[in-house]
């Protein structure tokens, strides 16, 4: 049984936790709108709860929210294929959140929603406490996202496509800012470079600088470190850690390296057909699947190959 | 600058930064114009030197069609050529995920249709007064009337082949250079509404773009300004720009439910 216990709050209610209080492993939000979930959760356990106890704990309503995502019954369909089937997660401030899954599994697809490029079909997203479908621009203001999949413009050069990006997010003081991130990002040598003239590792870093121009409160990043070499991969990982320790920022980060999620994400939601199968911290997780890393939990998951101690089954990895 | 003003500016920033430092796009804006006015000089040159004096009005308006056309064609290439470069640098999904509006990045794409239109457009407009002695700016103040109507003709086409491209993706690219073309024997250009057939003249004065060619036959024939011709193009340009805008509304939103926009370029 999932327990919850958030931090931080100033008054909380707590009440017996039942198996039809959770829908796909979530509390039952749309259901029952006064659990609500608020603070930092503690790294032992997945965003907005921890395993210590039998209890649900639910603040007033009218509590304040730290999460920075606030995810509800989110589901995307395309005609007969469902992409994102009812998921919920939270995402609280300065913690970083690892979404993984397998091609298809539906990470993309809850991205794009995040980012307001995709409507959902039903639920509700809030960012940073913004109700994505009807005041989206408030949030993406406060936001930003990096993949390697999407490009600045080539002829472009870093400067110019970060001066560009400067105005789209009302940048103060544009130029200053660029120089402090071409200084931290080491990218003093290329800001004068056409983008597209750019190794594809060079290119992830000014992606990243330009992910970080408006220094977003929450960043969603997809496979930020991949083409990087290990040496430079280190500096982002290393980079992103310190400006989340920093700034308090949220991360939501995608990504295919396992290594670098066990390095940087207090929480793991994993993904499977649309569906968040098991989710949890990635030393839980590893407990759980009885496993050295999260490569293998991966695989266990993908391929239906074990079963989670928690619950017995692997298809039905969280309490249902 | 306000927030919109200045995102705004940011994505013509990025359009002008393009140009900036590349050549060939900047030869290319007034490539067109310029070989089109040519063209027909040569052909009024020679048109004037057969039928005498004569023709001469006939070919005023023959030359004043040309570069008056243009100002449309540019108009509209410009937007929607601006937002394909988007396109092809695979760039919408960042553009799509920053504050700016929808309305602020049309606002952007007619801000720069109106830059690559005048500098595509200035070059033809000098070489037909200096080479074939013909002065645009002697139709008078009323000429600024005719371009308004005209370079908003070519924004609102161009809304509406930006949606098509939301819609079908890279598919619909191909519309941003023909189909205006398609429009221009419905414009009357160089010759009077009165000629096409009855059937499809309906179609013509549907058209802001022959009110305005028949306005500007009238002053360089008659001497006359026709103010209803005006009216006509103005209100008229108003419903299609109006409907323009719905429809991009329109597939901006179902691009957003379908997800297309994360794959428009593909």
């Amino acid at each position: 049984m999932v327990i919850v216990t958030p931090i931080r709050i100033k008054s909380v209610v707590t009440i017996r936790a039942n198996p039809e209080d959770f829908v796909n492993g979530q509390p039952r939000f749309a259901q029952s709108p006064r659990i609500i979930h608020a603070g930092r959760q503690r790294s032992s356990g997945p965003p907005g709860f921890s395993s210590i106890g039998n209890r649900l704990t639910v603040p007033p309503m009218n509590a304040p929210s730290t999460n920075v995502i606030e995810v509800q019954g989110l589901t995307k369909r395309y005609g007969d294929v469902l992409a994102v089937d009812d998921i919920s997660f939270f995402a609280p401030a300065g913690e970083t959140i690892g979404l993984l899954g397998g091609n298809g599994a539906g990470k993309t697809t809850t991205i794009a929603m995040l980012l307001g490029l995709l409507l959902p079909t039903a639920g509700s997203i809030r960012v940073l406490g913004h109700d994505m479908r009807r005041d989206r621009f408030a949030a993406l203001a406060r936001m930003n996202f990096s993949s390697p999949y999407v490009s600045l413009p080539a002829r472009l050069t870093v400067r110019e496509n970060l001066r560009v990006y400067g105005h789209l997010y009302n940048v103060r003081h544009i130029d200053q800012r660029i120089a402090r991130l071409a200084e931290e990002l080491d990218l003093g040598e290329l800001l004068d470079r056409p983008a597209g003239q750019l190794s594809a590792g060079q290119k992830t870093r000014v992606a990243l600088a330009k992910s970080l121009i408006n220094r977003p409160e929450l960043l969603l990043l997809d496979e930020p470190t991949a083409s990087l070499d290990p040496d430079v991969g280190d500096l982002v990982r290393t980079w992103l850690e310190r400006y989340r320790a920093e700034t308090g920022c949220a991360i939501l980060l995608a990504s295919h390296n396992m290594a670098e999620v066990e390095r940087l994400c207090s929480h793991v939601l994993m993904m499977k057909r649309g569906r968040i199968v098991d989710r949890g911290s990635p030393q839980d997780l590893l407990d759980r699947y009885g496993r050295d890393d999260l490569e293998e939990v991966f695989l266990d998951i993908a391929r239906d190959r074990r079963t989670s101690r928690d619950t017995g089954t692997a298809r039905q990895t969280v309490p249902a | 600058m306000t927030g919109s003003a200045r995102r705004i500016w940011g994505m013509m920033y990025r359009h002008l930064a393009l140009y900036r430092r590349s050549w060939p796009r900047l030869l290319e804006l007034a490539y067109w114009p310029v070989l089109g006015m040519c063209i027909w000089g040569f052909t009024a040159s020679f048109l004037t030197g057969r039928l005498g004096a004569g023709a001469a009005v006939a070919v005023s308006a023959l030359l004043g069609g040309v570069l008056l056309w243009e100002v449309c064609l540019r108009s509209q290439m410009g937007m929607a050529i601006s937002f394909l470069e988007e396109l092809w640098s695979r760039n919408l999904g960042h553009v799509f995920v920053s504050p700016l509006r929808p309305w602020e990045l049309v606002a952007a794409l007619i801000g720069m249709s109106f830059i690559r239109m005048m500098l595509g457009v200035t070059p033809a407009i000098t070489l037909a007064w200096v080479f074939y002695a013909f002065n645009l700016f002697a139709l008078g103040p009323v000429l600024v009337l005719f371009f308004m109507n005209l370079m908003i003709m070519g924004w609102w086409v161009a809304l509406g082949v930006v949606s098509l491209i939301l819609r079908h993706g890279a598919g619909a690219e191909p519309l941003a250079w023909s189909v205006l073309f398609g429009l221009a024997p419905f414009s009357a250009v160089f010759y009077p509404v009165s000629v096409l057939p009855a059937s499809v003249r309906p179609i013509a004065l549907a058209l802001p773009s022959a009110h305005v060619f028949e306005g500007m036959r009238g002053i360089l024939l008659d001497g006359v300004i026709q103010w209803h011709h005006l009216v006509w193009a103005f209100g008229l340009n108003a419903i299609w720009l109006g409907l323009a805008t719905m429809l991009f509304a329109w597939q901006f939103h179902q691009a957003r439910v379908r997800g297309a926009l994360l794959s428009i370029g593909e």
